[in-house]
């Protein structure tokens, strides 16, 4: 992706030498009969993933039979989702292997220079990563086999990538690009007008739900998909383990983007939004950014891996000189987030990293705080977090994992999935392929 | 976390002088006994318990054997010293604290207090400076329970302690009743951090869950984020900030809105989310606001979380963070009305900040078992809720050195509820709630403040041998005054401002300054007068045919019912015209068809069989009690109803009291044989109502009196006159038949109501249908039926 001018990237693969060829021939194969949409709500849990069957696609099955009827349906190169949030952009897109030479003869040369682009690239432009250790191969997807791509860029970038879309132009690949996340909707003209292209809108959570079962289904072992923290409340012995979730439901979906939103989740069509809090990873990195003048993620993590947040916060030790106990309140547990700044003299004696540290610990208790409030009132003992406030952020993890369990009293289960803030662009995808 | 634990205080210093004098804040404490005290971060609070001697006007019957000849009079008038409880609840800042220690040392004399209560986190650190300055011990309490202990007393004892609050509305407090049930609800306390506690009874309570993301956190992060100090301070940013600049919208996010969830554009999607992504300035006031909004927002989803778990509808919020401050009352009311969509509402208190004090002080006196008694609160002695106009800049509300006043008085009668109240918890005593209507507010204030001459010159002439009477009157009118000032800018200082509350902060006035009954001689007086024409009033009746018989005894009533004092159409045709008398005041009455008019279906209802048991509320003394309710009674008795005579405990205006009321009753009894045989026969009772007040507050009256209406089963309640059945009880809806009559002696009312001066309401109504017999089970097996194969 040519992000903030770089157009090196983009000629570099234009010079490249790809015979043009004809537009890929429409070949259909025939819809799976177990599509669960059919089946009673729930009805798939016990088949294992649900969006496996339905979807057609799974990872280490390529000799899928390929139908004609399939070949109509299938939609042609190139295959994107697309996910624009309020932070971040993530990019799912699907590089087939199977390309017989047949179809390298006629495939054409935009749609060459796109995928040479993105599969031999890991950054793209300034912004623009690669998620390389994300990637999914081997996946049958809709009778073809390839790769599965993660890239993301942030939001603010996006005016440089519908540039660059407009100068492989994109358009004349006649491809709908399937796209969800509020910036679908916002950008809609922009991808008319600067890069002549109609975006097919979907709802987010349909596609970050849709995404999350299908990513859960496919990926069937090492690394698994679901994981979870053993241990959680013994640092020592804490580690993260396989989890297997063939038997999804009900199932309580936090995704931490910049804000957060509660799903709960009956079944792949039935779910409904419980609730949302604006304190997410947007208000992480912008209260970081704040208090210590960093610009990244990746640096407010850093400063926070390294900061005590015991010396901002007042723990409830700090008042009662130990556990609150006609309360049951233990005195480690935090009384008053950023509760010792209100004297300059403490507010002096804390580092940046004591206060991205804080600021950290703040945002991820109260969300841990808000789902287990939901888990409770929608009575469900299973959580799985996502989203990209997740990313490299182990700390947020196993503070999340260790507030469930300690907090319900070991009732409570705290999920999380690898692909973590790419499951809407995943169904995005999805609906690309398999319109519902 | 309960209270602000240990902050050290800020880095300006406090100008030390006390704007009043320390004797009128730290009231009556020679008798004080009793102490306790809530050091918070900034304030400190200080509860005790003292008497307070003070006159009251006693009436007597002359000892018949030894009638003085020169007498004519009935019972003889004097005035005692009687010692009532009252609770004194003193808040102010911690930078006087040493002074106010010492000012209390040097006025204790009579205590044998060896202990005080304290709670609070300042408790700690100033208990060595208490223990040294006031030789008490410390004892420290819980914090959260004497906080729940305050919560329960004021919710009990203040009518009108609960509010919501509502930032653009004509009135912005808008005040509940007193559910008779205060339990169960849910107490959301933000201090630095945020305690959810779920109240179930008097002892039985939890603390359900909580954040840390509380007061704490705004003020830190604020200061760090601002480099702004105080809380105030930071208040006052966010006040005026725009959290559009670093808050990302759903808008900023979609464009629009997000249609399918109903997430309006306007939402915050997420906190601080744009100042991640911009390298712009932002200002401090709009940093203040987003911080504001985010800890609201968050706080409130966390009670609305808590609250439907816990299937709890009443959720009061406090705290520092909270504690008068409109602009955190919005924000925390806004995320509440958004995360339950309305379905509740957040509660405020208007004397939160009293609460962990108040609690305190009742641990201190269980032996007393302050609970058992009913407490109301002394509109002369309390200083009332602070201003929430925004034009008081906060830096002066905190530094303004102002002592803050709550004073309760023990009640002689505990006080209930009367049972035959069709719905107690909807009841509402006052008709017009002047806090919502301008024009009638306006009105009455100016009413109020043009009757205040007369008043005073009335409280003069009836201490005629006291000469310090003249400057304790003019203290009093300079106190009432005062009072209506401070009504005029605070309407909502003690609750809802009515015509009711009016009357009782001048009958408190009048207390606090020794005027226990100015109209004592007028209403012996009058009472001789009225007696002497009853034989002659009853045989006039008697001499009727029964309908006309029928008409002239309401006609009666209602003449009667001129006879007010407090009305100054009336008083000030009394003070100049002597002669004015029964026949004269028929005269003015309004002709039928009344204003108000149910007297046909009242007549028919009488042709059927006689009530079980009627309850007449009565008011004047003189022509109305003895010429105009008498003889209404006497018919009652004599068609077999029984009659509970009820009047007010104590003075106020020239409402006959229940001590006048049992002598005038024997003396009629003396003379008429029917009321004699009603006394005799327990067929006529007299009961108090526990009151003082010229209205009346059905949801607030002697025990003893609802016991009599429940053994009894009344069936019918009379309430009589402007300030019982039109300025209150005008819409009260009863379980049984109710007769409501009134003169209208004011002509701006009488105009509102679109009737004139003397304008008669004569309101007779049944009460409601039983409801509807339990759904048959036919249904029910019907359904069944539908479904069974």
């Amino acid at each position: 992706m040519a992000l903030n001018g770089h157009r090196g990237d983009i000629e570099v693969n234009n010079d490249e030498d790809e015979t043009p060829t004809k537009p890929l021939r429409s070949a259909r194969e025939e819809m799976t009969p177990d599509d669960p949409a059919d089946e009673p709500a729930g009805g798939t849990a016990t088949t294992g993933g649900p969006g496996a069957s339905a979807r057609g696609a799974s990872l280490h099955r390529p000799g899928t039979t390929r139908s004609d009827s399939l070949r109509r349906s299938r939609p042609p190169f190139p295959w994107f989702g697309m996910d624009i949030g309020g932070t971040l952009v993530k990019l799912v897109y699907f590089e087939p292997k199977d390309i017989t030479a047949e179809e390298e003869q006629e495939e054409v040369e935009n749609l060459k220079s796109i995928r040479r682009y993105l599969t031999s690239n890991t950054a793209y432009g300034q912004t623009g990563i690669r998620d390389v250790y994300l990637e999914l191969k081997d996946l049958s997807l809709c009778g073809r086999t390839g790769n599965l791509h993660f890239i993301r860029f942030p939001t603010y970038d996006l005016p440089a990538f519908l540039q660059m879309v407009r100068n492989k132009h994109f358009s004349s690949l006649h491809t709908t690009l399937c796209a969800t996340g509020g910036g679908a909707y916002k950008f809609e003209t922009d991808f008319r007008t600067m890069a002549d292209l109609q975006l097919q809108k979907l709802d987010e959570l349909d596609c970050l739900i849709r995404g999350v079962l299908f990513t859960e289904s496919v990926v069937v072992s090492d690394p698994s998909e679901c994981y979870y923290f053993e241990n959680p409340s013994d640092p020592e012995r804490c580690e993260q383990k396989p989890y297997g979730l063939q038997d999804p439901y009900p199932l309580l979906l936090v995704n931490i983007g910049s804000g957060v939103s509660i799903m709960a989740v009956y079944s792949e069509t039935d779910y409904k939004r419980v609730t949302g809090t604006s304190l997410g990873g947007g208000t992480f990195l912008g209260l970081c950014c704040l208090l210590t003048g960093c610009s990244t993620f990746e640096e407010a993590l850093e400063m926070a891996s390294e900061g005590e947040s015991t010396r901002v916060d007042k723990l409830v030790k700090d008042i009662y000189g130990g556990d609150y106990e006609r309360f049951g309140l233990p005195g480690w547990a935090v009384a008053s987030s950023f509760g010792n700044m209100l004297t300059s003299e403490k507010r002096e004696g804390v580092s940046k990293a004591d206060l991205a540290r804080a600021t950290l610990v703040t945002i991820t208790n109260n969300i841990g705080s808000i789902t287990r409030m939901c888990a409770l009132n929608e009575n469900i003992n299973k959580v799985v977090f996502v989203g990209n406030f997740l990313r490299v952020n182990t700390l947020s993890m196993k503070l999340l994992a260790y507030a469930m369990d300690y907090w319900s009293k070991g009732q409570l289960k705290a999920l999380f999935l690898r692909h973590e803030g790419y499951f809407g662009a995943v169904g995005a995808l999805l609906e690309l392929l398999h319109p519902s | 976390m309960a209270e602000l634990d240990r902050v050290e205080k800020s880095s300006h210093s406090l100008d030390k002088s006390i704007t009043l004098p320390p004797d009128e804040i730290f009231r009556n404490l020679e008798n004080a006994k009793r102490f306790a005290i809530d050091i918070g971060g900034s304030l400190t609070k200080l509860a005790y318990y003292s008497t307070v001697q003070h006159k009251v006007a006693k009436v007597r019957s002359f000892d018949n054997t030894a009638k003085e000849a020169s007498s004519e009079k009935l019972y003889e008038i004097s005035v005692q010293e009687e010692i009532t409880a009252r609770l004194h609840f003193i808040k102010f800042e911690n930078a006087y604290i040493e002074t106010c220690l010492d000012f209390i040392k040097d006025h204790l004399v009579n205590t044998d207090t060896k202990l005080i209560k304290a709670t609070g986190g300042g408790a700690h650190k100033f208990k060595d400076l208490i223990e040294k300055k006031l030789g008490l011990k410390v004892d420290k309490e819980d914090e959260m329970t004497c906080l729940i202990r305050g919560c329960n007393f004021v919710l009990r004892n203040i009518p009108h302690e609960a509010f919501i609050f509502t930032k653009h509305a004509d009135s912005e407090f808008r005040f509940q009743n007193t559910h008779p049930d205060i339990f169960p609800y849910l107490l959301v306390n933000i201090g630095s951090g945020v305690s959810i506690i779920k109240v179930e009874s008097e002892d039985k309570f939890e603390r359900i869950g909580g954040s840390s993301i509380g007061g704490g956190t705004f003020w830190g992060l604020g200061a760090l984020l601002t480099k702004t100090k105080r809380f105030d301070e930071l208040l006052q940013l966010a006040s005026k900030g725009q959290h559009t600049n670093l808050d990302m919208l759903v808008k900023d996010i979609y464009g629009g809105s997000y249609g399918s969830l109903g997430l309006t554009g306007d939402l915050i999607a997420s906190s601080f989310g744009k100042s991640a992504t911009t390298d712009k300035e932002f200002s401090k006031e709009d940093i203040a606001k987003s911080l504001l909004h985010m800890i609201s927002n968050d706080i409130g989803q966390l009670a609305c979380l808590y609250a439907r778990l816990h299937s709890l509808t009443r959720v009061y919020f406090g705290g520092f963070f909270i504690r008068g401050h409109p602009v955190t009352m919005h924000t925390i009311t806004y995320s509440i009305n958004f995360f339950t969509k309305g379905e509740v509402q957040a509660l405020f208190l208007r004397h939160e900040g009293y609460l962990g004090a108040i609690g305190a002080f009742l641990k201190g006196a269980e032996e007393d078992n302050p609970n058992q008694y009913s407490w109301g609160e002394n509109y002369a002695g309390s200083s009332g809720l602070m201003s929430a106009s925004p034009d008081i800049n906060p830096m002066q509300r905190a530094r303004s050195g102002t002592f803050d006043m709550l004073e309760m008085d023990r009640l002689e009668r505990k006080l209930v509820n009367l049972p035959l109240l069709e719905d107690p918890s909807s009841y509402v005593p006052d008709t017009v709630d002047l806090t919502v209507d301008p024009l009638a507010r306006e009105y009455w204030l100016f009413c109020f403040e043009d009757a205040l001459d007369g008043v005073v010159k009335r409280a003069v002439a009836s201490q005629p041998d006291l000469p310090e009477a003249v400057e304790r009157a003019e203290k009093f009118r300079q106190k009432y005054r005062h009072k209506l000032q401070t009504l005029r800018q605070q309407p909502f200082a003690y609750g809802s401002l009515t015509v009711r509350s009016l009357l009782d902060t001048r009958e408190h006035c009048l207390n606090e300054f020794n005027f226990p009954d100015p109209y004592s001689k007028i209403k012996q007086r009058e009472n001789d007068a009225a007696l002497r024409c009853y034989q002659k009033a009853v045989a006039a009746l008697d001499a009727l045919g029964w309908e006309e018989k029928q008409f002239a005894l309401v006609r009666g009533v209602l003449a009667g019912n001129v006879f007010d004092w407090g009305a100054k159409a009336v008083s000030d045709v009394l003070e100049t015209d002597r002669d004015f008398g029964f026949e004269e005041a028929k005269q003015k009455l309004e002709e039928r068809p009344w204003l108000v008019d149910s007297y046909n279906q009242w007549l028919q209802r009488l042709k059927g069989p006689p009530h079980k048991c009627a309850v007449f509320f009565v008011d004047n003394s003189g022509m109305d009690i003895i010429l105009g309710v008498m003889p209404f009674v006497r018919e009652l008795l004599l068609r077999g109803t029984e009659v509970v005579l009820a009047s007010n405990s104590s003075p106020a205006l020239n409402d006959v009291t229940n001590g006048e009321l049992q002598i005038l009753t024997e003396t009629i009894a003396a003379m008429d044989p029917i009321i004699q045989a009603g006394l005799k026969e327990d067929r006529l009772v007299l009961v108090q109502t526990g009151s003082s007040s010229p209205c009346l507050d059905l949801g607030r009256l002697d025990k003893e009196l609802t016991i009599v209406v429940r053994e009894r089963r009344a069936d019918l309640v009379v309430i009589e006159g402007m300030g019982r059945a039109v300025h209150t009880n005008y819409f009260a809806r009863l379980s049984c038949e109710s007769l409501k009559m009134a003169v209208i002696k004011n002509p701006w009312l009488a105009e509102r109501l679109g009737g004139k001066l003397f304008s008669v309401v004569f309101k007779y109504e049944l009460p409601p249908p039983p409801p509807p017999a339990a759904p048959p089970m036919k249904e029910e097996e019907e359904e069944e039926a539908v479904f069974s194969p």
